[in-house]
């Protein structure tokens, strides 16, 4: 790591799609709570708190915007991982937030932990079930009929950075960046013109260029300013145009080449911002071409195609991490793109080992010409939807991973541990472990802090507003040292007194 | 780049050569074909049987 490199703080939480066949009164809010409660890791009963929530901040500085009821459904069940994620209903769906990490390929690999911690769950509430009934759970995020739902990513960013800047820079990149974050559907939905294939879920659901809904009217760039952590020096950037993936090395990609983009607009290291002409068409106009050859138009009247858009940014990023340096997270992830970009300009299929768009295309087409499907046959809807699904047997991305079709990053050994161990190096460890070793003793939960009932007069609560405090190496021997958690309360007020 | 270099290297090789390369890489298209239909194959034994009405009844509602 190059001297002067300031760590980012990075997550994932991502929406599932849930249904259960053969069960008349199916209730989406009832299956994921039922999910939610069925996993065996969420047997200590700790309730989120909302005190320090305010999901109506907006990052452009208007103060609090009154946003819609729906925006504060505080949903109903919620529970706080060993691992420092959070399980919970969130609206109909099931969602899973990964602990806060420290770069891109262990976000990846909690993002993936995510997955099995989703599937152990179901499998669990499947048990529960009349054995008629069969519960699937799918990360993706639409049900092709006009409905979204989420996979966002959160990236800590100084509060010294100017939103404008972010809003300049980010708006091209995250528009063209759809060529390597898709991850394929079969159709289009919500009124943008039809297509047989296209490269994301979510672009035909961006209808504005920047705002602060996230369930109707969608932004390419989103405007809640949330940090969970000391406002005056941070704030979250809350992306909410991408797709969920399956693929590790996409998310890897994903994660580390949008941290890289937003570590330049820190350094002042890019150029001068390219601004399209109409950002908002050119989501979907860019996906719904899997052939990647339509152009865009820019403010200065230029056509581009996304890889032409991808290309430049790929020269700022190189140059900016050989004067500024990147943790080697990052260096893969800039090697990957740089990859990605080539094969795609090539022969898209020839990254079908490792973007969920192309290895789904390819085996759709397959398909196609075995059985001589047309576009429109269910058939076809059904293996997309499949390709999501979170059980192991059922799931299609998990066929071609074992035919030797897609690459992966992370061992089993390494999913299962991350389920299970939180990240080091943020507070996250500190949640967690507590969670762990004194989880009858934690009231209540959220990400800057945790509150005790540790049998005495009053709650304490323990403020963890750093996100790179709490990490093993500063709080390690305090845990070890305190067997119970007025012990931990003790020596917390004790340092605080000294 | 390397696109290039490759069709460059095709066109200056032998006739002969070039039939022994195009005869092999057929060979091992028709490998690839095999496991695709493998692949296919295993696809058929898992995929939901009810395409069209599975499909059909799965609508989410209420995502962000």
């Amino acid at each position: 790591m190059t001297e002067g490199f300031v760590p980012a703080v990075l997550g994932t939480e991502t929406e599932f799609g849930i249904t259960i066949r053969n069960q008349p009164d199916f209730n989406p809010v009832l299956a994921s709570s039922l999910v939610i409660n069925s996993y065996a890791g969420s047997s200590s009963r700790i309730a989120w708190s909302f005190d320090e929530e305010s999901p109506g901040r907006d990052a452009r500085g208007f103060g609090w915007d009154p946003a819609p009821p729906g925006e504060f459904e505080s949903g109903l069940v919620n529970v706080v991982l060993g691992n420092g994620a959070r399980f919970y209903v969130d609206h109909a769906h099931p969602e899973y937030s990964t602990p806060e990490c420290i770069d891109a390929r262990e976000a990846a690999l909690h993002d993936k932990a995510g997955e099995l911690v989703m599937a152990r769950a179901a499998g669990a509430a499947e048990m529960v079930l009349p054995t008629d009934q069969t519960l699937f759970v799918y990360k993706n995020n639409s049900d092709g009929k006009g409905n979204s739902y989420g996979s966002h990513e959160n990236y800590l960013v100084p509060r010294a950075v100017p939103f404008g800047d972010l809003v300049r820079h980010l708006t091209g990149f995250f528009v063209s960046r759809q060529i390597f974050t898709g991850a394929g559907k079969v159709g289009a939905e919500n009124g943008r013109p039809p297509a047989d294939y296209q490269i994301t879920q979510r672009a035909d659901f961006f209808e504005e260029e920047v705002g602060l809904e996230t369930t109707l009217k969608r932004p390419i760039i989103n405007t809640r300013d949330e940090p969970h952590a000391d406002p005056s020096r941070y704030r979250r950037l809350h992306v909410i145009i991408g797709d969920a993936n399956l693929s590790e090395v996409q998310t890897l990609m994903k994660l580390g080449v949008t941290s890289l983009m937003l570590a330049a607009i820190e350094a002042g290291t890019v150029g001068d911002p390219v601004i399209l002409a109409d950002p908002v068409d050119a989501v979907w106009r860019i996906s719904h071409d899997p052939t990647l050859r339509r152009t865009v138009r820019l403010t200065d009247g230029s056509e581009v195609t996304a890889l032409d858009l991808q290309w430049h940014y790929l020269e700022w990023i190189t140059k900016h991490v050989e004067s500024n340096g990147a943790d080697d997270a990052a260096r893969a992830s800039l090697e990957e793109w740089s990859a990605v970009l080539a094969d795609l300009e090539r022969d898209p299929v020839s990254t079908a080992d490792r973007l969920d768009w192309t290895a789904k295309l390819a085996m759709i087409e397959a398909y196609r010409e075995r059985d001589g499907l047309s576009w429109l046959d269910p058939k076809l809807r059904m293996l997309d939807l499949q390709y999501h699904d979170v059980h192991p047997v059922r799931s299609l991305y998990h066929r071609l991973v074992k035919s030797g079709r897609m690459r992966r990053l992370f061992t089993d050994d390494e999913v299962r541990r991350a389920a299970i161990e939180p990240p080091e190096g943020t507070r996250a460890w500190f949640r967690g472990r507590c969670v762990e070793k004194y989880g009858d003793a934690i009231v209540a939960a959220n990400w800057d802090s945790l509150v005790f009932d540790a049998g005495e007069d009053a709650l304490r609560r323990v403020p963890m507003m750093e996100p790179l405090r709490g990490t093993r190496a500063l709080t390690a021997d305090l845990l070890d040292r305190s067997p119970l958690a007025a012990d931990l309360i003790d020596a917390l007020e004790g340092d605080v007194r000294r | 780049m390397a696109e290039q270099e490759r069709k460059q290297t095709r066109r200056t090789d032998a006739p002969r050569e070039q039939d022994t390369v195009e005869a092999a890489e057929a060979k091992v298209g028709e490998q690839l074909t095999d496991r695709i239909d493998d692949l296919l194959d295993e696809i058929d034994s898992v995929l939901e049987e009810n395409a069209e009405e599975f499909v059909k009844n799965y609508v989410q509602k209420g995502g962000q």
